[in-house]
């Protein structure tokens, strides 16, 4: 081993550091740009989750579809996790069969608007027969029918600043818990992407997220909040709880859960 | 030949190389990072599992459908799969960047051609015969012959970095909702989602399987001089008189 090769060995390796180091910066500045950072970057778990959003969002095609399914594939069983909200207000709109219920749009959009489950259901509808899919390890294929998030997002007019959706339920749990779920506007805009109103027939089973549930097929199961009463586009979402971006991620679960 | 599966002619010629060391910087490094996050991977595969110990063929399954087997694990419903998912997925990346590293590096350094890749007079009935009569009688292979890798080490090890691997990593993928939007072939050659987690479990468990395999050989062989050669690089050969 001469001392020359050692010097070369130790310059080399030096300069492939600093390439590498100079190309991480760039590339996390790209990333942050074209919006390949997730909220949930930070901590021990934030270099794979930016690596699979980020991976996922410069290689998959926007517009690619979850599979859909014929309607002889639709499962006989829907497994579901968790009870209705015991929420007093949710409570008073089942009673009244979600006569008074509204959905309200806030945000970063021109026009905020609230919208009653007769306006939703007079929106055009789409209906995908998907497979919704539980982190947990089940799945089961059902028939989802809503207004596709998109139109709704079209009918208050998006500002450009936005760059996520946030999905408020009704308080869960017991004892009762405020959730919350955001995805980013790729997500928002996708065609799959509904706020559904229908599984299995015209009407949203009460277990399944009546009266009206976002439904991402895309995504894990836990992203489709259900129960909904308000959806708010929004620039950050560092402001709402820890920051994270969800109820979930604050859990330890992925804020970007199309895995 | 009758003794061992061991080639004179080859010890010779790879001797001159191995001498010097026994594993490459790269696979010693890649070899231990790889030991890490397969750890991780299935303590947190274990803790994924807690949630939903049940198995199924197709497309779907769960609650209040029939299962094809059923685990006597305890079901821990909340607060374990998250971080075991975080982990889950922070050690697969690991696990396959640096899969990554090691198979290029093995294809462009010729590792895999080399030394394991098995040479032509390896491949016989009877050579096999030899190393799997080794195996069964637990012999020790001598210092000499561990400076190489047996026709039985060759095969194994070539049919978990481009079969198995590939096999574990793609069954995962095909759970994703996302790519199998991309690619909907991914899930459908596994035939179904279910089927791809059923499958993933499988060959996790065979992996598992083949590091208890791996470690017994390991301590077979003489553990204290195996590790200090994945460590050090160099094997205790090295240090033998001339």
């Amino acid at each position: 081993m001469s001392d020359s090769l050692t010097r070369r060995k130790l310059i080399t390796t030096g300069l492939v550091a600093a390439a590498g180091a100079s190309s991480l910066g760039v590339a996390a500045a790209l990333a942050s740009r074209y919006g390949l950072i997730p909220p949930n970057h930070r901590g021990i778990f934030g270099p794979s989750e930016t690596l699979t959003y980020a991976a996922q969002r410069v290689l998959i095609p926007r517009h690619s579809l979850a599979r859909e399914f014929n309607r002889s594939e639709i499962s006989k069983f829907a497994p579901v996790v968790g009870e209705p909200p015991k929420d007093e207000t949710y409570q008073r709109l089942l009673a009244g069969a979600f006569a008074e219920w509204r959905l309200t749009v806030d945000g970063l959009v021109a026009r905020p608007s609230s919208f009653s489950l007769e306006e939703l259901k007079r929106f055009p509808s789409r209906s995908q027969i998907t497979n919704h899919v539980c982190e947990q390890g089940w799945s089961f294929i059902a028939e989802w029918i809503g207004v596709p998030a998109s139109h709704i997002l079209n009918v208050v007019g998006v500002l450009p600043r936005a760059r996520y959706v946030i999905a408020f339920p009704f308080a869960n749990g017991d004892p009762p818990q405020s959730w919350w779920e955001s995805i980013d506007m790729v997500d928002a805009w996708h065609p799959q992407t509904l706020l559904a109103y229908g599984m299995n027939g015209p009407e949203l089973p009460i277990r399944h997220g009546a009266p009206v549930r976002l439904k991402m097929p895309g995504q894990l199961g836990y992203k489709s909040v259900k129960y909904l009463y308000r959806i708010t586009v929004t620039e950050t979402v560092k402001n709402i709880g820890q920051g994270l971006g969800g109820a979930n991620v604050e859990d330890g679960y992925s804020w970007y859960a199309g895995i | 030949m009758a003794e061992s599966s061991y080639l004179p002619g080859l010890a010779i010629q790879n001797s001159e190389v191995l001498d010097s060391s026994r594993h490459s910087v790269l696979v010693r490094v890649t070899h231990w990072i790889h030991a890490l996050s397969f750890f991780a991977l299935v303590v947190s595969g274990i803790a994924i599992l807690l949630a939903h110990t049940r198995f199924y063929w197709g497309e779907t399954g769960g609650e209040g459908a029939p299962s094809l087997f059923d685990l006597p694990l305890p079901l821990h419903r909340a607060n374990v799969s998250g971080w075991g998912r975080s982990l889950h997925f922070l050690s697969a990346w690991i696990c396959v960047l640096n899969g990554f590293v090691y198979a290029v590096s093995g294809i462009v350094s010729q590792h895999f051609r080399k030394d394991l890749l098995p040479v032509r007079a390896a491949v016989s009935w009877s050579s096999i015969a030899s190393a799997v009569s080794d195996h069964l009688r637990l012999r020790r292979p001598t210092e000499e012959e561990s400076l190489t890798y047996n026709i039985l080490q060759r095969l194994a090890y070539l049919a978990v970095v481009f079969l198995v691997f590939p096999l574990v990593i793609l069954t995962g993928l095909a759970m994703s909702p996302a790519i199998t939007s991309a690619v909907p072939t991914l899930v459908s050659i596994f035939g179904g989602q279910q089927s791809a987690r059923t499958i993933h479990f499988f060959i996790a468990n065979f992996l598992v399987l083949f590091l208890l395999v791996h470690i017994a050989m390991v301590c077979l062989a003489g553990f204290t001089k195996r590790v200090r050669a994945m460590i050090t690089g160099y094997s205790a050969a090295r240090r033998s008189p001339k």
